[in-house]
């Protein structure tokens, strides 16, 4: 039976040098600018994802020890109120923003397609758009603040302050559309996720076979395509009121001040635990590996991870409790504040059991791994006690809110990405780390983290308020504000022995070969780093172990298959499978290496950058370019099989 | 176990099973979320004190040729999907007249919802009845260009013959956006011309 280009029995084959030498060939990024500007390879954008979030947390790293250092002491004058503003605000910017969500998405953009047993993610060059306009954002955000104009009323930005009538320079304006054009790069990275995750699952990967980390990042995405609308219309409709004459927000002409705050925690609170929920994902992973066992109760864990977003839609009002609601609306939220820690309460038990009742392998991975256990408990007891009232208003706006926050972005988001980045950099680059200097990266930002948070609760139950720039002599607040800056320039010390550690064993860290830690799962059955093309064949699998099939003792005789499968090898191919099961149902055209992405991304800044400006005719010019470069992008390609095959049809 | 999935194989971008597909359905959800908040938004505001008859500023909006141009929006979803399912059964030239009619359509919307905007008694800035009013119809009608720009580049693409009884899934994918244009308006209207008639004024 003759095969059309419409459709193909591909064949079934073992690896071989020479297959391994072609896929190469037509999977490799051209070398020089053009393959800089133009790839399209996951493994290539999620490194830059990781290397460009780290920045920004260095960057925001030095902006909080900068203003540490004013804090440190009653009635110092080391900053102006108004630098002291804006450091606070840009700081909680770009941790928030620009580090806590883009790492997660550069570690899930390489490792995914590796976890799944596919060649790449989805849409390759929806993956190449949402990494640039995520990088140019981030320098648009941080455009005003270089210059003297960076936002200065808190991340959250509520009017009135950061309404034209209190707040006149363009620092707002640069927030907010800054935080619209971010907002794109995180809805396309959401939809890719989503769309890998239900189409590119290699054969025999059912959704009860998927790991962890891709159920926290896929939990994540699809929170934030229904989240981020909220707070993109919410910075848009006050770059409209202040420039166009809207009333959104304005109370003075019957808007209200109000839905700012709901529309901007509608979104706030899924994206915490959209920043938290890939994190937790690379402990599932990770510290089983370290305990020599498969994780406790994998399937009431990836059910927690699903809860723990889905309660996290009804909980946004706690962010609000002061703001005079109605006592039944306070009970409601409450509740379902409160709630959400039997769902987080699962994952905390589901570690300790592997854990308990593992052989523990204490490596710097396992160390960050498992001490992000005691500092989410924490976080979470703190964010309980917030979760009730009463509480709730002795304490809002004060350090323990701070200290809260901190345990659990640090503790859920900075320790498990530092663990993940020791368990997978001999993944990334053939290299281990190494580990004597690791212990010390740990010790280091364990103790800085905890002697430099922990009394901020001491300091909020003092009645310290959170986001001034002085305080007192006469407030009792001095020695614990000392301790926390001394804290806080100790964890520095620890973020520059990892950042050390990595220049280091970049040079001259141990050979890795294929699977160091003898882990369980699909990306360390490929060679470190990885081909371009991932998998020379497509592999099958029949369990969530892999690679442990064997130690493990299945009674099932069916093994998964590395190295022997589908061959996809006529252009740039991959195998699309159904949602479920994962039986393949087609195989895809991939894309080649292109400039659109880049160009596109460029477009839309020009866009930003004419609204910010309030000119015309910038954003006209931005709007035609952006039209120009989708049409380019759509046009049906012969290539990726999207038009007839005109010599057969005519 | 790998030589069971030896099987025939459909290549390339082919009808749902194709990525662009997959996308355009959560671009959807999150489009239709951006809307979910838009009449949060107008909601929330409509149910806060105001002077009588700000909110909806100058009454209830006549709801005449609202109507009309619903019904012209909604017939633009008849012709596309006519198109669609003509592609499917290999006619081409139906597919080129009936994109191309959604795309008249959706340009005729367009103008008499300018000839509204014109039409009403005040500005973007008079009140935050008057900015929920053009903002959120201002977004719809942004969406309704680009849908028409969409069918306007299917209209082309099909003329030129790229398009089959077994390559359509751009067809699908552009047509998709389209009908949530149009089903997204429903909302819109509902909020704007019928809810004050049910009792939601000031």
């Amino acid at each position: 039976m003759a095969s059309t280009d419409y459709e193909r029995r591909p064949t079934v084959d073992t690896e071989t040098p020479d297959l391994a030498e072609r896929l190469k060939r037509l999977w490799e990024t051209a070398p020089g600018l053009y393959g800089w500007l133009a790839t399209v390879d996951h493994k290539e954008i999620g490194l830059r994802y990781i290397i460009t979030a780290f920045v920004f947390l260095i960057l925001g790293g030095i902006e909080a020890l900068v203003f540490r250092l004013q804090l440190s002491w009653s009635n110092l004058h080391i900053l102006t109120p108004e630098q002291y503003d804006q450091l606070f605000t840009v700081h909680g910017m770009t941790m928030i923003f620009l580090y806590a969500g883009p790492v997660l998405s550069g570690f899930s953009n390489y490792l995914w397609p590796m976890l799944l047993g596919a060649r790449d993610m989805a849409l390759p060059r929806l993956n190449a758009l949402s990494y640039w306009i995520y990088l140019f954002a981030g320098i648009v955000l941080y455009s005003g603040f270089a210059v003297g104009f960076g936002p200065n009323v808190g991340w959250f930005n509520y009017v009135p302050l950061a309404a034209r009538a209190y707040n006149d320079g363009p620092n707002i304006d640069v927030y907010a559309l800054g935080m619209v054009l971010l907002g794109i790069s995180t809805t396309v990275g959401s939809i890719n996720f989503i769309v890998t995750f239900l189409r590119m699952r290699c054969p025999g990967m059912s959704i009860n076979r998927v790991p962890i980390l891709v159920w926290g990042t896929v939990t994540a995405s699809a929170a934030n395509i229904f989240a981020i609308p909220a707070v993109s219309l919410a910075f848009l409709l006050l770059w409209m009121d202040r420039n166009v004459g809207t009333h959104f927000f304005d109370a003075t002409a019957g808007g209200s001040a109000m839905l700012w705050q709901h529309l901007f925690w509608m979104f706030g609170h899924p994206w915490v635990y959209a920043i938290v929920l890939p994190a937790m994902g690379m402990v599932s992973d990770g510290l089983p590996v370290f305990c020599r066992r498969p994780l406790v109760g994998y399937s009431v864990v990836a059910l927690a991870t699903v809860a723990t977003m889905v309660l996290g839609f009804g909980v946004w009002v706690h962010h609000m409790f002061a703001t005079g609601l109605p006592g039944v609306s306070l009970s409601f939220f409450s509740a379902a504040s409160i709630i959400i820690a039997l769902p987080s309460a699962v994952g905390v038990f589901a570690w300790l059991a592997t854990i308990w009742t593992g052989r523990p392998v204490f490596t710097t991975a396992f160390l960050f791994f498992a001490s992000f256990i005691l500092l989410f408990t924490i976080g979470g007891v703190s964010g309980y006690m917030t979760g009730s009232v009463p509480v709730d208003w002795q304490l809002t706006d004060t350090y323990f809110v701070v200290a809260h926050l901190h345990y659990v972005l640090i503790g859920i988001n900075v320790f498990p990405v530092v663990g993940a980045a020791y368990f997978w950099f001999p993944k990334f680059f053939g290299r281990l780390m190494d580990e004597r200097l690791g212990r010390w990266n740990f010790w280091t930002m364990f103790a800085g983290f905890n002697i430099g948070f922990f009394p901020m609760h001491i300091s909020g139950l003092l009645g310290m308020p959170r986001r001034i720039y002085t305080y007192g002599d006469g407030m009792g607040w001095n020695w614990v504000n000392l301790i926390t800056t001394i804290g806080s320039f100790l964890f520095a010390v620890g973020v520059l022995l990892f950042v050390w550690n990595v220049v280091k064993s970049l040079r001259n860290g141990a050979a890795a070969g294929e699977n160091p830690w003898d882990a369980p799962t699909l990306e360390w059955a490929t060679s470190s780093p990885p081909p371009p093309y991932n998998f020379a064949v497509i592999p099958t699998v029949a369990s969530r172990h892999p690679l442990w099939e064997d130690r493990l003792g299945r009674a099932d005789p069916q093994r998964s298959v590395v190295g022997h499968g589908l061959v996809l090898a006529q252009g740039r191919e991959a195998l699309g499978t159904t949602p479920l099961d994962a039986e393949p149902n087609v195989i895809l055209k991939m894309p080649a290496d292109t400039l659109v992405p880049v160009c596109l991304a460029l477009a839309m800044t020009v866009l930003t950058g004419g609204l910010i400006l309030v000119n015309w005719l910038v954003a006209t010019l931005g709007i035609v370019l952006i039209a120009i470069a989708i049409g380019a992008w759509l046009w049906p390609s012969a290539t990726l099989g999207e038009t007839a095959e005109v010599s057969r049809d005519g | 176990m790998a030589e069971r999935l030896q099987q025939h194989l459909p290549v390339g971008a082919m009808d749902t099973r194709a990525s662009g597909w997959w996308a355009m359905i959560f671009t959807v959800f999150t489009e239709a979320s951006l809307f979910v908040y838009l009449l949060f938004s107008y909601y929330y505001l409509a149910v806060q004190p105001h002077a009588s008859g700000t909110f909806p500023e100058g009454g209830p909006p006549p709801i005449g040729i609202a109507s009309l141009n619903t019904a012209i929006l909604l017939l633009s979803s008849v012709a596309v999907g006519w198109a669609q399912l003509g592609i499917e059964h290999n006619k081409k030239w139906r597919l080129v007249i009936g994109l191309g009619i959604g795309a008249l359509l959706g340009s005729i919307f367009l103008a008499i919802q300018w000839f509204e905007w014109g039409d009403r008694p005040f500005g973007l800035s008079s009140t935050p009845y008057s900015s929920l009013y053009f903002v959120i119809t201002g977004f719809h009608m942004a969406h309704v260009v680009v849908g028409v720009l969409i069918l306007l580049a299917l209209t082309w693409w099909s003329k030129l013959g790229y398009f089959n009884s077994r390559r359509f899934a751009h067809i699908h994918i552009g047509a998709l956006y389209w009908h949530f244009v149009d089903a997204v308006w429903i909302a819109v209207f509902f909020t704007f011309y019928i809810t004050p008639l049910l009792g939601l004024k000031a």
